[in-house]
């Protein structure tokens, strides 16, 4: 059995006259004690999902069920089983740390003791904080707080929308590392983001853009699926070079990737040399173009021109 | 010599016994894109408030613009814009309502409001939009009419506090070109982000830990100097070493 199951969700917004797709027809599983990330920008549509799949938000067309559980009908086992940490931070900020997860934990008949085990690497960390106020606590702890409060009563599975969001990368990278432990635990884990490179740590992904799922498939396949070669290319002047190449004949897309452009050629068959000809005619200077591997924000970028 | 328009000498804000900006010092020069990097509660948010003329510091000096951040901080907000992710513009007001409305605020006459208004709304090929409420517009949109919006009236400098968060990979490159046409057209532009790639756009950078500047200088050299393959490579190996956590 699926862990989740998504079939034909179709969520709207707005008016009769302006109606806004949040959720477009959208289908997808989730095997159990697997971490499937949904990625996508702001007005994706990830919040809607995750509202439905919660039970806190009624889809107008299509099913879901979480662990076998219809989200309309059975909506009372559901909320029984999942986990949800919200994009906002939804804990009571006039409670301690310690009474923030007591109250949960009381809430779903159980205790902190109970569960302890669940949660342990990641309270001991807020622990010599246990008597402050939540509303007192930094980003990061209240992120490491949601966490727990969402995971003490031992859910199936988990939902996380947007944990990393305005998080900085060191503080990304430890939350990542805390989900992988999660994982160990069997626990299924559903998480939103819009950063693209954090594809990489999960076992699956479905990347979303205006209410629609553009590929569903493991980090590597996805990568494998874009099927041009990429060059990765520098130059003295990194922005003239971009409006260089974007005005190339034979460039099919040019995108600045940090350091380098990640270009993509309509016709492959002559390499780069071309290309490094017409360089050297627009006078740049210490050109390096070689190619590279392609990453999931080339991926997605390549898919939205798609769709 | 190079026109200085951002001067901060042991800029430094102290609350009670936290020093949430310790002495930092630095210079920014006319028309560069100057990253200010720093993990969660690094002090990033003081410094800023300090520079915009917000927060009055502890000790320190400091010049925005050429005006003093203690004296003269009515001047500094008359010259420079401000966009940040969480607040831009005005979601129940048009396009044309708030273009009109920041205009206004930086005392632009209506004359000029309204040549601006026209050669801004084809330059974002939004006339067709421009009665369109703001919050009906796709966030991509939004963004880049937001920090057009903050440079309407020619600031010095502009400050983009995380101003690519949630942007989709398209727009939040098509983001950075108008960062790059604003800095040639001699704009000042100092900008915090998340996305480690986009450190790599910017002229120089500075990253802070714990209330202090732990390194500055162009992105080629900060990998050279901290052996790093990527600019995420430089900031994990400083902000790692970080005690503080708070925002």
């Amino acid at each position: 059995m699926n862990a989740v199951t998504v079939n034909n969700i179709i969520k709207t917004y707005g008016t009769k006259k302006e109606t806004v797709k949040a959720l477009d027809d959208i289908s997808f599983d989730v095997k159990p004690g697997e971490l499937f990330g949904i990625i996508g920008p702001d007005g994706a549509g990830k919040t809607s999902l995750f509202r439905i799949l919660t039970t806190l938000l009624l889809a107008e067309g299509g099913t879901a069920t979480v662990d076998g559980f219809d989200v309309v009908k059975d909506y009372k086992q559901i909320r029984n089983r999942v986990g949800y940490m919200p994009g906002k931070f939804s804990l009571y900020q006039d409670l301690t740390v310690e009474e923030n997860l007591e109250f949960f934990a009381t809430i779903f008949n159980t205790s902190i003791e109970a569960n302890y085990d669940l949660i342990k690497d990641i309270y001991i960390q807020i622990e010599p904080f246990k008597e402050r106020r939540a509303g007192k606590l930094s980003g990061g702890m209240k992120q490491k707080l949601a966490l727990c409060c969402a995971l003490i009563h031992r859910p199936s599975v988990l939902f996380l929308d947007e944990p990393t969001t305005g998080v900085d990368a060191v503080s990304r990278k430890e939350f990542w590392e805390m989900l992988k432990g999660l994982k160990k635990q069997g626990i299924t884990i559903l998480v939103s983001t819009p950063y693209m490179d954090e594809a990489a740590m999960c076992d699956r992904v479905a990347l979303m853009q205006s209410g629609k799922i553009m590929s569903i498939n493991t980090p590597e396949n996805i990568i494998k699926e874009f099927k041009k070669r990429i060059w990765a290319v520098r130059s003295q002047e990194m922005y003239r070079l971009l409006t260089d190449l974007k005005k190339y004949s034979n460039t099919e897309s040019c995108n600045s990737f940090g350091e380098f452009h990640h270009l993509v050629l309509k016709d492959e068959g002559q390499g780069e040399e071309p290309v490094l000809n017409y360089l050297k005619e627009q006078q740049h200077k210490n050109i390096i173009i070689k190619t590279t591997e392609p990453n999931i924000e080339d991926c997605f970028m390549q898919l939205m021109q798609k769709n | 010599m190079k026109e200085i328009v951002i001067k901060a000498d042991g800029l430094t804000k102290k609350f009670g016994d936290f020093i949430a900006t310790n002495a930092i010092s630095f210079q920014v020069e006319k028309g560069e894109i100057f990253g200010f990097l720093g993990a969660n509660g690094a002090g990033k948010t003081t410094a800023m408030r300090m520079l915009c003329g917000l927060s009055i510091p502890s000790s320190g000096k400091a010049t925005v613009a050429g005006f003093d951040v203690y004296k003269e901080t009515e001047h500094i907000k008359q010259n420079i814009g401000y966009m940040s992710q969480k607040f831009s513009l005005y979601e129940d007001l048009t396009v044309k309502e708030n273009i009109r409305f920041y205009a206004g605020i930086y005392g632009m006459s209506r004359t000029s409001i309204k040549e601006k208004m026209t050669a801004l709304l084809a330059q974002l090929q939004m006339t067709a939009e421009e009665n369109t409420l703001v919050k009906a517009l796709p966030l991509g949109w939004k963004q880049k009419l937001a920090f057009s919006v903050a440079i309407l009236h020619e600031p010095k400098i502009v400050f983009l506090d995380e101003p690519t968060g949630g942007v989709d990979p398209v727009t939040r490159r098509e983001f950075w070109n108008l960062i790059y046409e604003a800095a040639a057209n001699g704009i000042t532009v100092f900008v915090t982000t998340h996305y480690m790639d986009e450190a790599e756009y910017c002229d120089r950078v500075s990253i802070m830990v714990d209330g202090v500047i732990e390194a500055l200088d162009t992105p080629g050299n900060l990998k050279t100097i901290f052996n790093a393959a990527s600019m995420d490579d430089v900031f994990l190996q400083l902000a790692r070493g970080a005690k503080r956590t708070a925002d």
